[in-house]
């Protein structure tokens, strides 16, 4: 091939996806992505308001670090302390309570720990440090692996002290923890959201759950255009908005899977 | 085991289908890992063989250099191409990050030194053999290379199919520069991880069977491509 | 320096050429030492103006890398190669060399001989000329790796020619080839005699020197043990070891 149809060629293929300037992205954590929600929810916002929302799913500290770097227009995470510190040093304009749902902990039916029923989450976390059983956290610095340390540092055990033995930290998303916790037969608290939508089960089930520390929060923070002024703030506050507007609220509540509502609007009024 | 089983009449069902969005994935997957291959062999075939014909002083470390960075791993690739077209990056400003053109740099990057490195050693070997002619009849520095080159070209196309694997194979380093956003950035190996991550393992070996498929496709395409032209004139 | 007087293709097999304003050749104590161990050791030689020269002498007597010497291709430990006083980085472009494996592109046949024309700027219309005067016509569109040995190296030879060397070297050009071909690589290389090239052949046959030799040098020890007229050459060594080499000897 001639050098010219090569630079052609490559000139054709490399062009970026036209991204329209009103497009936004979201830099999101990977429990309202994995679980369906956008499918539900994007369209309906597109109906409403002609903008493209396209979505980055990592963990809540990944999302939070990309959108330090400006990269991304709005952010929708469940770690309330990390998202207020967000706001805080200016990257984001607001931080608004969104909708929340609830962490689970999930383990093999066989359940070593004798924890099943349970709806008290320390003295749960205590049975299974206390029998040694397996427990796989995501240990990925995400809002689930954050909540889960705080849950841990209220109980009388300091699960770092067996990192390797009994307690797993996989350093994955939700998803992959899952995966690898039903794959060695380890207690993995996850959220719901995930928890219901995620297909790979096998025999194992809910074991805790119904704690009101178990409460997971999310939070919808536009960014500011102080710190990011690239970033498409009008845009961003134009989603946020609606998220938090009744059409928004109604549509997050609306949604389900197997029957089961996943997330439970709470914008403030 | 009953997930293979299962995964193969997914990956069957997907293929038959003829789904919008298993279209659109694969036709990004291609684009992007062909155009990063066609890239990598501009930039890696004349160092190879600029290293292969040429004696310098420091060029066993440049081996050593060129041979190394065939390992590069995709999520360190990745990570530097993110915090060059990060908006707070260098080159933020391109507004590149979360598109097939940072997908498309980030696996040149990966591929470029493993064509570099192979092309090498292919022209090397080759050079051995043709340099006393060459010499013989005078030809510049530009003559030899681009006659290596071309003589070399179905053992660069393995090359250039090397590179293709590895770039069309890779997670670590799409993941992080494009971002597996739906209809923009999600490909093959991204949408696998995606599905994983999901619990959804008959889905993501299915689509695993099918990136397989894509790339027994493109093999077999050159291959029968080489054979013509072999047949046709040159051995 | 010789007008470029060959232009088509009858220019091959037409008359006498004017001799080479390369030669004579001047060689004085060239010394070459590879690997180790010494090939070369203070050789001199002075080579006329026209012929074939055939080189011979035992295997290791350096008879190769002399040809490289002569050529450009190597550069000597010590000693002087003199072009009737050419400037060395203009010496190899005159000449061409015929390997005695030869090394042929990954092309067609006809694209090798392109090759060299395309690398002299020569016209490309010489091309069937050139395979017609080796009887390769019928094949320029094969591979030329497909080519059988003799038809390899008289492709070789042709794009030697390609060139219009002033000096043309021939390294055992038919080493292991059937007795058919080294009847027609010998036309060829008589041919290109008689239009004035100036050949230098290395051989093992004693028979394929005795065809087309002019003169012949006898190198042993590392230098040269005897130079003669092939005629007065073959009618008496007057080295024992040249003696021994004619007569099929064993020669240390």
């Amino acid at each position: 091939m001639k050098p010219l149809r090569l630079a052609a060629l490559f000139c054709a293929l490399s062009l970026p996806s036209a991204a329209l300037a009103d497009d936004i992205l979201v830099q999101s954590t990977t429990s309202t992505a994995n679980s369906g929600l956008y499918d539900h929810l994007l369209p309906i916002f597109a109906e409403a308001t002609g903008i493209q929302v396209n979505v980055v799913a990592v963990g809540t500290g990944q999302a939070i670090r990309n959108a330090r770097n400006c990269d991304g227009d709005v952010l929708l995470v469940h770690a309330r302390p990390a998202e207020e510190q967000f706001v805080a040093d200016g990257f984001g304009a607001s931080r608004t309570d969104l909708m929340y749902n609830d962490f689970v902990i999930v383990g093999p039916s066989s359940d070593p720990a004798g924890v099943a029923g349970m709806d008290d989450v320390q003295p749960a976390l205590e049975k299974i440090a206390a029998a040694q059983a397996l427990f796989a956290s995501r240990g990925d610095d995400s809002g689930t692996h954050k909540k889960e340390v705080s849950l841990w540092g209220a109980s009388s055990v300091d699960p770092a002290n067996a990192s390797g033995d009994w307690y797993r930290e996989t350093g994955s998303g939700m998803g992959a923890t899952l995966n690898a916790g039903i794959g060695m037969g380890a207690y993995v608290m996850t959220d719901r959201a995930t928890w219901i939508s995620f297909k790979n089960k096998q025999d194992y089930e809910i074991m805790v759950e119904g704690d009101a520390d178990l409460f997971n929060q999310y939070g919808v923070i536009p960014l500011s255009a102080d710190k990011c002024p690239s970033a498409n703030v009008d845009g961003a506050q134009v989603f946020a908005d609606w998220l938090l507007s009744d059409a928004g609220q109604a549509a997050i509540a609306e949604y389900e899977v197997d029957g089961q509502q996943l997330f439970f609007p709470n914008a403030p009024d | 085991m009953q997930d293979m089983g299962e995964a193969l009449t997914v990956a069957m069902t997907l293929v038959l289908s003829g789904d919008d969005d298993l279209i659109e994935i694969v036709a990004l997957s291609l684009r992007v890992s062909l155009t990063a291959t066609t890239a990598a062999c501009v930039i890696g075939l004349p160092i190879g063989a600029l290293v292969a014909t040429n004696r310098f002083p420091g060029r066993g470390a440049v081996l050593v250099v060129m041979n190394a960075l065939m390992g590069l791993p995709p999520v360190v690739v990745g990570l530097i191409v993110y915090l060059h077209l990060s908006r707070a990056g260098p080159l933020g400003f391109l507004g590149l990050l979360y598109t097939p053109t940072a997908m498309i740099i980030a696996q040149t990057i990966l591929i470029a030194p493993i064509v570099a490195a192979l092309s090498r050693q292919v022209i090397e070997d080759m050079h051995a053999e043709y340099a006393d002619h060459f010499r013989s009849l005078c030809l510049s520095a530009r003559q030899t290379v681009q006659a290596l080159l071309w003589d070399a070209r179905y053992a660069l196309l393995t090359v250039a199919l090397a590179g293709f694997g590895r770039a069309v194979a890779e997670v670590g380093a799409v993941m992080i520069v494009g971002g597996n956003i739906d209809h923009m950035t999600r490909v093959m190996t991204t949408a696998i991880a995606l599905e994983t991550s999901k619990g959804d393992l008959p889905l993501a070996l299915g689509l695993g069977i099918v990136l397989m498929i894509l790339a027994l496709g493109v093999n077999a395409l050159v291959h029968s491509l080489r054979l013509t032209a072999v047949r046709q004139a040159h051995a | 320096m010789r007008e470029a007087i060959i232009h088509g293709p009858e220019a091959l097999t037409a008359g006498a050429i004017p001799a080479s304003n390369l030669l004579p050749l001047r060689v004085r104590g060239l010394c070459l030492t590879l690997g180790g161990r010494r090939i070369l050791n203070g050789l001199d030689l002075d080579l006329g103006p026209t012929g074939c020269t055939v080189l011979l002498g035992p295997n290791g007597a350096g008879k190769t890398q002399f040809l490289r010497l002569l050529h450009g291709l190597l550069e000597p430990d010590a000693g002087e190669i003199d072009w009737n006083g050419t400037a060395p980085e203009q010496v190899t472009s005159r000449q061409a060399l015929v390997f005695q494996k030869p090394v042929l592109l990954r092309r067609s046949v006809a694209a090798n001989v392109d090759f060299v024309l395309r690398s002299r700027n020569l016209p490309r219309a010489r091309r069937s000329a050139l395979l017609d005067h080796v009887g390769l016509g019928d094949k320029a569109r094969q591979p030329a790796r497909l080519l059988s040995g003799g038809e390899a190296q008289r492709l070789a030879l042709a794009r030697a020619l390609a060139t219009e060397p002033e000096v043309l070297f021939l390294d055992e050009p038919t080493a292991s080839l059937d007795p058919a071909s080294v009847n027609r690589i010998e036309e060829i290389v008589l041919k290109a005699v008689r239009n004035g090239t100036r050949v230098i052949l290395v051989t093992h046959d004693i028979g394929q020197a005795r065809r087309l030799a002019d003169e012949i040098v006898f190198l042993h020890g590392g230098r040269v043990a005897e130079q003669a007229t092939a005629d007065r050459f073959f009618a008496g060594p007057r080295t024992p070891a040249a003696r021994a080499h004619v007569s099929g000897g064993l020669v240390l």
